[in-house]
């Protein structure tokens, strides 16, 4: 069919109306999927050609890894048809999945350390003998026949945990392939891989192409992509919203398609008036996770910390805070050099920490409410050595009524609240630790528009009340509309640091993704 | 969640009730004061060894070595006691809980600095601190007639109507109520099982805390020690072997959670004595000691499903209560 997908008025029509060619291996149409309060995709319709690789664009939660899940049969579309070589399917488990084709490389490959290559690949179709027992001349046999297809001489006999990082990649591919697959999802299967590694891997999906295998390529790398991509569809905001033959599409259409026009002016800026420096990084090293950041923070800033996943982030923040531990640079607070060897360091000098996954590293559930709050400021609670339930909840009530918090009572706990009020009760926590500087990561993540307009309006109340913020987002909208500063980091470097009046999604993206 | 412990506690004090009521019927004499009193004073020692193992598991922890670090410290203190009856009873007693400790804080370091599970590292301490036992006497009994009559007798001693064993039984159960209500230990403790990537984040060594606990738990597993040699006026080396076992398990009746962070001192208390009621009522109304392990057995599998199941409900609490927040939002 066209190029056009029917999504209102975003939709980018890109290079000519392709023509229709062969009927598609596999055709979504009208994908929906909803979770509670989230459309994580609307209406989503892709193709996907035998001996072509699509890829898939998108910022982080752009949609991608559901639709991903739809495919391999772990999520259940709300709405939607599936089609593989024109007739409908539904997959009600991830063996339909498989039965039906479909095979997925996952970013992160679960694979079994203590088993042998060939269990791994076989795990769960295992050729099997009379009385059920393993055939294991046979399988032994089939996988050494995969891994030669893959071009490597790995010894199916020996155990996994013995083959390096891009010898157990091969393996998870093999696996994939092991069952007789025409589809061949690969998410981010660069992302850990050197780039003659890269090469190797690109080979085999050349390989796969002439077998005639339609495979669908999650990605962020643009070269890669433009290297091994047919063509591409784009993802923003659970929608597709442009898709075509990818040699014929220029990068910074495909990076406007990717970032939408409409997002500047949907959060209103409060303008603070910014004061001095409070705090300094300087040369901040991580052994494995980052290198070389530096980067100050005024009083009243907002600096937006911007970058894909795993371009160390949050590993930074986490090492400001103490949780872990840079492996050389200096911290100045005030004027002071400090230290922070611990979370408790880091509290008592005055940097907080509001972290992404709120449910495991915020809150403890069973305790009440008033005890999770008061837990990182037992320090000022407590008079000589023993707690003051009275104080405690003082402090409990302060910030629950500044939050507006809905709960019964401040002594029910935690886990009784709904994900909103839990939400409220971990930056509660935070500020009642009365800090200094604020380190937000994610902080809208997963909630729905409404709150987040409250989210931020407070975040803003922060820095117009002193407060120094730093607010790690994966979101451009967010860290464009609310930043002072962004600092943008790639693969633990930093990018760039762009000050307001420099913002723009393009800048972002390409500082993001390196391609300058 | 609150609402339902409590519950569960009052739950407890009326099971056990029922229980002592049922019983009397069947054996006269057994709901008389002096019997309940009587019964209060065996399940003593229970209740201060429930008490530390109740703080390590809050912590997320199990310490599986308290039966045998208290048949160590018994025998060690027992045999000074024979060897040298000069010595003070109270240096004695602070000997118990000194040494106790200690091996409490082998366990507490073997978990903090080398990050060993604490079921390993008990399950090896636990036969360590056995053996220990076996060669500092060579396996042979320190008997009562070579243990000085005050050594012995202290327990026993009356005070306001009940045995010091029992008094001492009191003082710990309110020592215990404070310290985890009442000090930044007994919170870390909570937050520390509860979550503990939330209590790190929160600035608290969850490393120390259990440390910390588990020096508790040795603490009081020493001072049992000293009290389970002179109450039974002897000690060998197989003295309490698999008394730890009654521990954990009267934890788990007392409702704290296995996964730790949930629980009351007066729960682990009453689910001591829960064990207690069913110990000392079933010889009398003449159920064999094989049944009596199997009712026991019965009830801590109960326990745990009951736990299971208050937990889980939990649980969906919060989803209902956040679809309702979707749906109206």
């Amino acid at each position: 069919m066209t190029a056009v997908e029917k999504t209102g008025a975003e939709t980018f029509p890109v290079g000519d109306a392709t023509p229709v060619r062969r009927m598609p291996v596999l055709e979504m149409r009208g994908i929906s999927q909803i979770f509670p309060g989230v459309k994580a995709l609307d209406g989503v319709s892709i193709a996907l050609h035998a001996g072509e690789v699509t890829a898939l664009i998108g910022e982080n939660g752009a949609g991608k890894s559901t639709l991903v899940k739809i495919l391999t049969g772990i999520y259940r579309s709300s709405e939607g048809e599936i089609f593989i070589d024109g007739q409908p399917v539904a997959f009600a488990s991830a063996q339909d999945a498989i039965d039906a084709g479909v095979t997925a490389i996952h970013q992160e490959t679960v694979l079994f350390d203590e088993l042998s290559v060939a269990e791994n690949i076989f795990l769960g179709h295992a050729p099997k003998k009379r009385f059920g027992l393993i055939d294991w001349k046979a399988m032994n046999a089939r996988a050494t026949k995969l891994l030669h297809a893959l071009e490597s001489e790995i010894d199916p006999t020996i155990r996994l945990k013995d083959l390096s990082i891009a010898q157990r990649h091969l393996v998870a591919i093999a696996r994939a392939l092991s069952v007789e697959a025409r589809i061949v999802i690969m998410d981010e299967p660069t992302a850990a891989l050197s780039r003659k590694e890269i090469d190797d891997l690109f080979r085999i999906v050349e390989g796969l192409k002439k077998q005639g295998k339609a495979i669908l390529f999650i990605s962020h790398k643009f070269d890669e992509l433009y290297e091994i991509a047919e063509n591409f569809v784009v993802f923003r905001d659970g929608r597709a919203v442009g898709h075509g033959r990818l040699a014929e599409t220029p990068q910074d259409v495909i990076v406007r398609m990717m970032v939408g026009r409409d997002v500047e002016n949907i959060f209103p800026k409060v303008e603070v008036s910014i004061g001095a420096t409070v705090l300094s990084v300087e040369n901040y090293c991580h052994p494995t996770e980052y290198r070389d950041i530096s980067f100050d923070l005024k009083r009243g800033e907002i600096l937006g910390v911007y970058g894909l996943i795993g371009a160390g982030r949050s590993e930074l923040c986490q090492s400001l805070f103490g949780v872990s531990h840079p492996s050389s640079g200096h911290l100045t607070l005030e004027g002071n050099a400090v230290h922070i060897r611990s979370p408790r360091d880091a509290i008592a000098a005055g940097i907080v920490y509001v972290p992404e996954e709120r449910g495991r590293h915020g809150l403890a559930l069973p305790m009440p409410i008033f005890q999770n709050m008061s837990l990182p400021s037992l320090a000022r609670t407590s008079r000589s050595g023993f707690l003051k339930a009275a104080n405690e909840l003082a402090l409990a009530r302060k910030y629950a009524e500044r939050l507006d918090l809905r709960a019964a009572a401040l002594s029910v706990p935690v886990g009784t609240l709904s994900g909103g009020n839990q939400q409220k009760v971990v930056i509660g926590k935070w500020l009642a630790t009365q800090p200094k500087v604020i380190i937000l990561d994610e902080p809208t993540k997963g909630i729905d528009i409404g709150s987040k307009a409250a989210v931020h309006g407070f975040i803003s109340e922060l820095a117009s009340e002193g407060l120094s913020i730093i607010m790690v987002s994966s979101e451009l909208p967010e860290i464009l509309g609310m930043s002072d500063r962004v600092l943008v980091m790639r693969e633990g470097l930093m990018a760039g640091m762009f000050d307001r009046s420099e913002l723009s999604a393009e800048t972002l993206v390409r500082a993001a993704t390196g391609n300058a | 969640m609150k609402k339902l412990l409590k519950h569960r506690e009052l739950l407890l004090v009326g099971i056990i009730a029922i229980m002592v009521a049922g019983f009397a019927t069947r054996a006269p004499g057994f709901a008389t004061p002096g019997n309940l009193a009587n019964i209060f004073n065996d399940t003593s020692i229970l209740i201060i060894l429930a008490l530390g193992q109740m703080t390590v598991i809050l912590t997320k922890s199990i310490d599986l070595s308290v039966a045998a670090n208290l048949a160590f410290t018994g025998m060690a203190v027992a045999m000074l006691d024979a060897a040298y009856p000069g010595l003070p009873l109270a240096l004695l007693v602070v000997l118990a809980i000194g040494i106790g400790a200690a091996l409490g804080a082998i366990n507490g370091y073997l978990v903090w600095a080398l990050q060993i599970p604490p079921i390993v590292v008990t399950l090896g301490t636990l036969t360590i601190y056995r053996g220990m036992a076996f060669v500092l006497s060579g396996g042979a009994w320190v008997n009562s007639h070579q243990m000085t009559p005050g050594f012995l007798n202290f327990p026993r001693v009356s005070v306001l109507g009940m045995p010091l064993l029992s008094w001492i039984a009191i003082v710990i159960v309110v020592l215990m109520w404070g310290l985890l209500t009442r000090t930044a230990f007994g919170r870390a403790a909570y937050a520390s099982g509860g979550n503990p990537t939330a209590a790190v984040y929160a600035g608290i060594d969850i490393g120390k805390t259990r440390f910390f606990a588990f020096v508790l738990s040795g603490a009081l597993a020493g001072l049992a020690g000293y009290l389970w040699v002179s109450r039974y006026a002897v000690a060998y080396v197989d003295v309490a072997a698999g008394f730890e076992l009654d521990t954990v398990a009267a934890s788990v009746i007392g409702g704290i959670s296995i996964a730790g962070g949930i629980g009351s001192v007066a729960g682990a208390v009453l689910g001591a004595l829960f064990l207690g009621v069913i110990k000392n009522a079933l010889p009398v109304i003449g159920i064999s000691p094989f049944a009596q392990m199997a009712i026991s057995g019965i009830v801590i599998v109960l326990a745990v499903v009951f736990n299971a199941r208050a937990e889980r409900r939990a649980g969906r609490i919060i989803l209902r209560d956040r679809g309702a927040k979707e749906v109206s939002a």
